[in-house]
């Protein structure tokens, strides 16, 4: 018999009408269904959800750690992105 | 990796560690807090796994329909939890099943206390009440824990745990109000698992061998002797005002401390269960080595199953 | 018989049918095949049980004899019990566990979509809820026949077993007797002949593609709706009871 073990899956839920899918976790399941059927069952017993993605682990691609100086870091000097960068004269209103 | 090198990456860790940045999966550690994370976590998911059985051991002889949809509900939670437990687990290289196959092959250790059978119903109240509740002593602690999985994991168990110890507490405080026969059920579960409840955290400080190096690496925040007295000091008043008695003839309020003072653990019994001769060591093993064995083929199944679909879709596309 | 009685004996037999078949899957909990499994059968348990109580709730009222739902549940003898043979049948493996709901799930499904538009209102209010429930549970058991009979070979056998085991309990789904006959008239229950055949099609759909078939030999069982019991009850009940027998009348 082999030994095989059903595939990870990453579970996304959104919790209510107009916000994103956030990552909840993880499960295992044989295929997409029973994915989708364990992640209700896993993670939505007390109504976090109404609506469930799914991803195989494996299909995730993630940046690496280690380079995460070259690929954050540059950002930081770029205050001038910020809003908070810019002095708004006093008595000036919603800008 | 050079020596030099490899210093200066664990100077790093620690210093992470030390101004509260959390860890994550694929940032560099330590081989040894590495493993310290697999045993630590992978042994809290057995024990929420195994730790169903003696829970189940009830299920069908519920009292009645709200006890009986409750206690199942809180199993279920223990299930879900053990699960959250094992994808934390899973994110520090170690693989589920093999970590299972520890459990049920006895390479692996889980809360002794689930070692101790449960004789009536009051069990059922007393499991909530002492043993949720020694739980959740340990476990809040741990959702400022160092390693961000494991942290994450832990606030999503506390939050659900919370109905687990009022379940309990809610149980025996029925019982105590209730009929003389109720209240003598209630104290004599009590007298069971009074002191069990208070080895689940672990050997005195100068015994843990543990302790030093995993409050440094921030996995544990208190020592074993400290939540130990926290949960005394939490559950005394409670047991008072319910009318039961904790079976401590040294139990008594110290007013310069300000904490209660209590007698001292039986720790041959301890490390008696801990070497697997408990009650109930060998049948909590077996079950879970039974459902995975049991089980085999109907995993199998859902694979190939899988692949034929597979197979079959890509020659239709 | 009065619109009373039957309506009475008719919940009873429903509540009977969830209270069996969720104390059934309760006896899985801790031991499915895998932790998600685990989880995803417990749930089918707790909407069962969740059912079972509104049922009895209901029957209690319409008894008015001051008995609670726990009282209905816990404390009838064997014979008083009314449920279908099918949901007492014991787990046996996970295999027989999907068959028995898969069997059931589908008869549910059509019964609880007619009681809907049940002239009871308090009965179309807890179908209306049921109903969803169902639909989860049929979609679980559907896929799980699916994959075990189009599995393994081993796995095609064992199900195919269990298929030909429990198809003996089928018929009994479609029982009737005066208790239907009047609430049919009073248009509270919908004639479960009415969807006989489209029952029949849904589950050998289903089967023909997990390569699986209802054995041509249909000797059928039946008695439960009478209270004339398979071996297997009188142990669950034992279990079931156990608290409510050893101390009468004691609050939990």
């Amino acid at each position: 018999m082999s030994k095989k073990e059903w595939p990870l899956w990453e579970v996304f839920i959104r919790s209510k009408q107009g916000l994103s899918h956030k990552h909840a976790g993880s499960l295992r399941a044989a295929d997409a269904e029973m994915a989708v059927n364990n992640a209700r069952d896993v993670y939505t017993r007390r109504s976090e959800g109404i609506s469930i993605w799914v991803v195989e682990s494996v299909n995730v691609v993630a940046s690496d750690p280690s380079e995460a100086g070259p690929m954050f870091e540059p950002a930081n000097s770029k205050a001038y992105r910020h809003p908070t960068f810019y002095e708004v004269p006093e008595g000036i209103k919603h800008m | 990796m050079e020596k030099e090198n490899l210093e200066a990456l664990d100077r790093n860790f620690q210093d992470k560690i030390d101004r509260e940045i959390r860890i994550e999966p694929k940032d560099y550690m330590p081989d040894a807090y590495r493993k310290t994370l697999i045993r630590q976590i992978s042994q809290h998911a057995h024990s929420e796994i195994v730790g169903q059985l003696p829970e189940a051991n009830w299920v069908t002889r519920a009292p009645n329909l709200r006890r009986k949809a409750v206690l199942l509900a809180k199993i279920q939670d223990e299930a879900g939890h053990g699960l959250y437990l094992y994808s934390a687990v899973e994110t520090l290289g170690a693989d589920r099943e093999d970590t299972i196959d520890d459990l049920n092959e006895g390479r692996a250790k889980y809360s002794s206390i689930f070692n101790y059978p449960t004789l009536s119903w009051a069990d059922m109240g007393m499991v909530g009440w002492l043993v949720d509740g020694a739980a959740i002593m340990n476990q809040v602690p741990l959702c400022r824990c160092s390693y961000g999985p494991y942290a994450r994991a832990m606030v999503r168990v506390c939050k659900e745990e919370s109905f687990h110890q009022r379940q309990g507490f809610e149980i025996v405080t029925q019982l105590a109000n209730g009929t003389p026969e109720q209240k003598e059920m209630a104290q004599e579960s009590l007298n069971r698992w009074w002191w069990p409840a208070l080895m689940m955290f672990g050997p005195n400080d100068a015994d843990s061998t543990h302790t030093a190096q995993s409050m440094a690496w921030k996995i544990k925040r208190n020592t074993n002797d400290e939540l130990r007295q926290m949960f005394v000091d939490a559950t005394v008043p409670q047991a008072d005002l319910i009318g039961l008695k904790i079976p401590d003839k040294d139990l008594k309020f110290n007013e310069e401390t300000g904490h209660y003072d209590f007698g001292e653990i039986d720790w041959d019994e301890f490390w008696q269960v801990v070497k697997g001769y408990g009650h109930c060591n060998n049948e909590r093993v077996t079950a879970r080595k039974k459902a995975k064995e049991d089980g085999a083929w109907v995993r199998e199944a859902a694979n190939v199953y899988a692949e034929k679909r597979a197979q079959r879709n890509k020659k239709v596309s | 018989m009065t619109k009373q009685e039957a309506l009475f004996e008719f919940l009873l037999r429903k509540a009977d049918d969830s209270l069996i078949l969720g104390h059934r899957l309760s006896e899985w909990c801790g031991h499915g095949p895998i932790l998600e499994e685990d989880i995803a059968l417990t749930n089918i348990s707790l909407d069962l049980i969740g059912q079972a109580t509104e049922l009895y709730k209901y029957a209690a009222e319409v008894e008015g004899k001051g008995r609670t739902e726990d009282d209905l549940a816990f404390l009838r003898i064997e014979r008083e019990y009314k449920n279908v043979l099918l949901v007492e049948q014991v787990n046996g493996d996970f295999g027989k566990t999907i068959v028995r709901q898969f069997f059931f799930d589908h008869f549910e499904h059509l019964l609880y979509e007619g009681l809907m538009n049940s002239k009871d209102e308090r009965i179309s209010a807890i179908a209306t809820k049921t109903i969803k429930e169902i639909k989860y549970h049929i979609r679980h058991s559907s896929e799980w026949v699916i994959r075990l009979g189009d599995g393994t070979e081993e796995s095609h056998n064992r199900v195919q077993a269990s298929v030909t085991d429990l198809s003996r309990y089928m018929n009994e789904l479609f029982y009737q007797d005066e208790v239907d006959e009047t609430l049919i008239k009073e248009g509270i229950i919908p004639d479960v002949k009415d969807f006989r055949v489209e029952y029949e099609n849904n589950i050998e759909k289903i089967l023909e593609e997990a390569t699986l078939s209802l054995p041509e030999e249909k000797w059928q069982l039946s008695g439960g709706r009478k209270g004339v019991h398979s071996e297997h009850l009188g142990y669950l009940l034992t279990e079931l009871q156990y608290m409510q027998r050893t101390y009468p009348g004691m609050e939990w």
